[in-house]
């Protein structure tokens, strides 16, 4: 018999270590033939530690499980939810990135060979480089970390700048808050991320990788060195990619705790050796990115998505979407859910469907106040708002952004001005320092928001126009964007402030 | 208990600097194994990773303090990282973490008197969808509750 239980971050949280090892001991005190697969998560949070038992091909879900339900699991007494795939949240997904996510054992090359991948890699060596930026950008893939940046256009500028020595370099800092699709996919399907790299590695003439992967995701760190190690000795990482002549090697770069290294510029500077600060563009990375030549960076997600697009085909991954947002996004539902996790699906979804119907309202049970969605520089988006569709236009044209995708819930009883004052005091802490209106006005910012909140509503005047001058004045989006969730909080929210609406306006 | 190890010497750092230099940008490699191995980064080590590099000092110093991760003095015997992040604050942070800080008598960064624990900010730990979460040495916590984050520093002798 096998029995999965993830060996995911969330679960692993939720207590699934403890899980797996009690099913270990129960089966060898009962002398069961049990083999525990330590696979990533499907993606249901609530649902962890989710256990799936293979009864005759079907794999049966039973969670959240803890050490005292095994025995009834092991006997076939327990409950089951029934086969994952029913699941009505699994069900409505449409799985392109995360097809294999929590279906396979992460580290088992064949596993993961047997569930389509490496055919995508092995297309790529067989064709052009050229062919294959073209085919990436024909997909229409977007970058997921944030920028949405066409792909294919960043990787035919490295492709185009002759250098003795380009770089893939892989974005895994994930620092957004209510964000963990990175993670999870580093986790749940390593492999995946690998392929990509060498894929991108073979279309711009790289021959080196190096995956910026934060050091608060000790478990991805593992789970990604190990696969590896494993690519290496199965000569999908080395001077012979696949006997195909083309090389390619990467490793891992572990961060250290900084948010502002997420930004591409910083990141390269940080794993330079230097203080994360960020660098003026131009430069272009993809001209002069890791030790001043031509390099590649790329969120998680995006690298992840390439294995698919050449598995299946450029066109079949372009049908999917809403308008300039091709394909599918990995949406992470968190904060104050019924039903938080990972739901991959089709561009275009609203909102509202999101909140509502897949996560099912708020897990407290009380009416949802505000959805914040792109991470800490994210707007806050109020259930009017809740027809706006999940596509990078639709979101800026309704004041907010998607970034990594992340949907934070909150419930009534959240104070709004308290979550403008965090906003601005993450500013003030992850700032590189590098201009005055992000380093200086986010501590003013905190201030000021205190003023207000004790009273003195003339304060909210001047918030606009610090926040204005953030604005305007930063070199990147941490100090650029901070004004989003504030000033959305202020406008939605002025009694949370003591403020009567027209002066919040 | 504060650990009280002796210092460093020169023979133990070496090696950590050593095994990292043929890696493009060793530099965070290099503090993270110091860190790693002595649970801050002494300052003995700083001019020799300086010297090992080729580079003063001071930019070495200058890195040390841009990171969160790193130390200069070792931290208590258990680190507490408690997210404060919004997805955490939603599910109700804030009240558990004040809680945490009032029980062990310190403020954020802080190391309770008897030196047992260290409570650290984290912003957001990947485990948004079951919050409130935090991190206890290498051990992952998430849906904490207040019995939780007590139970977690009455083990961890704070
Ligand atoms: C403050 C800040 C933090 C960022 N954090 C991340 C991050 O954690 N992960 C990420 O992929 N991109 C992050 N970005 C965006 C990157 O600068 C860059 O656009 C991205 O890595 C490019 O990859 P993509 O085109 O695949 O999205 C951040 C940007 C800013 C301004
Ligand atoms: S906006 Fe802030 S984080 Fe960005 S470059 Fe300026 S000081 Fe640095
Ligand atoms: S916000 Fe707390 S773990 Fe992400």
């Amino acid at each position: 018999m096998k029995i999965y239980v993830p060996l995911d971050s969330a679960a692993k949280a939720l207590g699934a270590d403890e899980v797996a090892e009690a099913i270990r001991a129960a089966a060898r005190s009962c002398d069961m033939d049990v083999q525990v697969v330590r696979n990533g998560s499907r993606g249901m949070v609530w649902l962890e530690p989710l256990v799936e038992v293979e009864r005759d091909g079907v794999r049966l879900a039973y969670g959240p499980v803890s050490v005292a339900d095994v025995p009834a699991i092991l006997d076939g007494s327990a409950e089951t939810l029934g086969p994952v795939e029913d699941i009505p949240f699994f069900a409505r997904q449409t799985r392109l990135t995360f097809a294999r996510c929590g279906v396979i054992d992460p580290l088992d090359l064949d596993d993961y060979a047997a569930h389509g991948g490496l055919a995508g890699l092995r297309r790529a060596l067989d064709a052009d480089p050229a062919a294959i930026v073209q085919d990436v950008t024909d997909s229409g893939l977007r970058g997921r970390g944030g920028a949405g940046f066409p792909t294919g256009i960043k990787w035919k500028t490295v492709h185009d700048t002759p250098a003795a020595q380009k770089y893939i370099v892989c974005n895994a800092d994930e620092g957004d808050s209510g964000t963990f699709a990175d993670r999870m996919i580093m986790e749940g399907d390593p492999f995946s991320l690998i392929e990509g790299m060498a894929i991108a590695g073979r279309a711009v003439g790289a021959t080196r990788g190096y995956v910026y992967l934060r050091s608060e995701y000790p478990v991805a760190i593992a789970v990604m060195n190990a696969a590896i190690d494993t690519a290496r000795d199965a000569g999908l990482l080395g001077d012979d990619v696949l006997g195909s002549g083309v090389a390619f090697d990467m490793e891992i770069r572990v961060g250290a705790g900084a948010y502002v290294c997420g930004e591409e510029t910083s990141l390269l500077n940080s794993m330079e050796g230097k203080r994360g600060v960020v660098r003026p563009k131009p430069p272009l990375p993809a001209i002069e990115g890791f030790m001043g030549r031509p390099t590649v960076v790329n969120n998680v997600l995006s690298l992840a998505t390439v294995p698919v697009i050449f598995e299946r085909g450029a066109a079949h991954y372009a049908d999917f979407g809403l308008g300039r947002s091709k394909g599918t996004i990995p949406v992470q539902i968190a904060g104050n859910v019924k039903h938080g996790g990972l739901f991959e699906t089709a561009f275009g979804m609203a909102l509202g469907e999101l909140v509502n119907d897949i996560a099912g309202g708020t897990a407290t049970g009380r009416p949802v106040k505000a959805v914040q969605v792109g991470g800490p520089l994210g707007a806050y988006f109020v259930p009017d708002e809740f027809d706006t569709p999940f596509g990078y236009e639709e979101f800026d044209g309704a004041g907010g952004l998607i970034g990594h995708a992340g949907v934070v819930v909150f419930d009534d009883s959240t104070d709004m001005a308290q979550m403008a004052r965090l906003a601005m005091e993450f500013c003030a802490v992850e700032s590189c320092g590098k201009c005055t209106p992000c380093r200086i006005g986010a501590v003013r910012g905190v201030e000021t928001i205190d003023r207000i909140v004790a009273g003195d509503a003339a304060a909210a005047g001047l918030l606009s126009d610090l926040c204005e001058t953030m604005t305007d004045g930063s070199l990147c989006a941490l100090g650029g964007f901070t004004p989003y969730p504030v000033m959305s909080a202020l406008r939605h929210f002025p009694d949370d402030f003591g403020l009567h609406r027209e002066a919040a306006e | 208990m504060r650990q009280h190890l002796p210092q460093p010497s020169a023979g133990d750092i070496q090696p950590l600097i050593d095994r990292h230099l043929a890696q493009e940008g060793p530099l965070l490699p290099i503090l993270h194994s110091v860190q790693d191995a002595f649970g801050h980064v002494p300052e003995a080590a700083v001019p020799m990773i300086a010297e090992a590099l080729n580079i003063t000092a001071a930019e070495v110093h200058g890195v040390l303090s841009f990171y969160h991760d790193f130390r200069d003095v070792p931290a208590g015997h258990h680190v507490v990282k408690i997210c404060r992040a919004e997805a955490c604050q939603a599910m109700g942070g804030a009240a558990l973490a004040d809680a945490a800080l009032a029980r062990a008598g310190v403020a954020w960064h802080g190391t309770s008197a008897n030196g047992a624990v260290t409570i650290e900010p984290v912003y957001c730990l990947g485990l948004c969808a079951c919050g409130p979460a935090a991190m206890v040495d290498d051990r992952l916590v998430g849906r904490m509750d207040a019995a939780q984050i007590d139970a977690i520093l009455t083990e961890a002798g704070a």
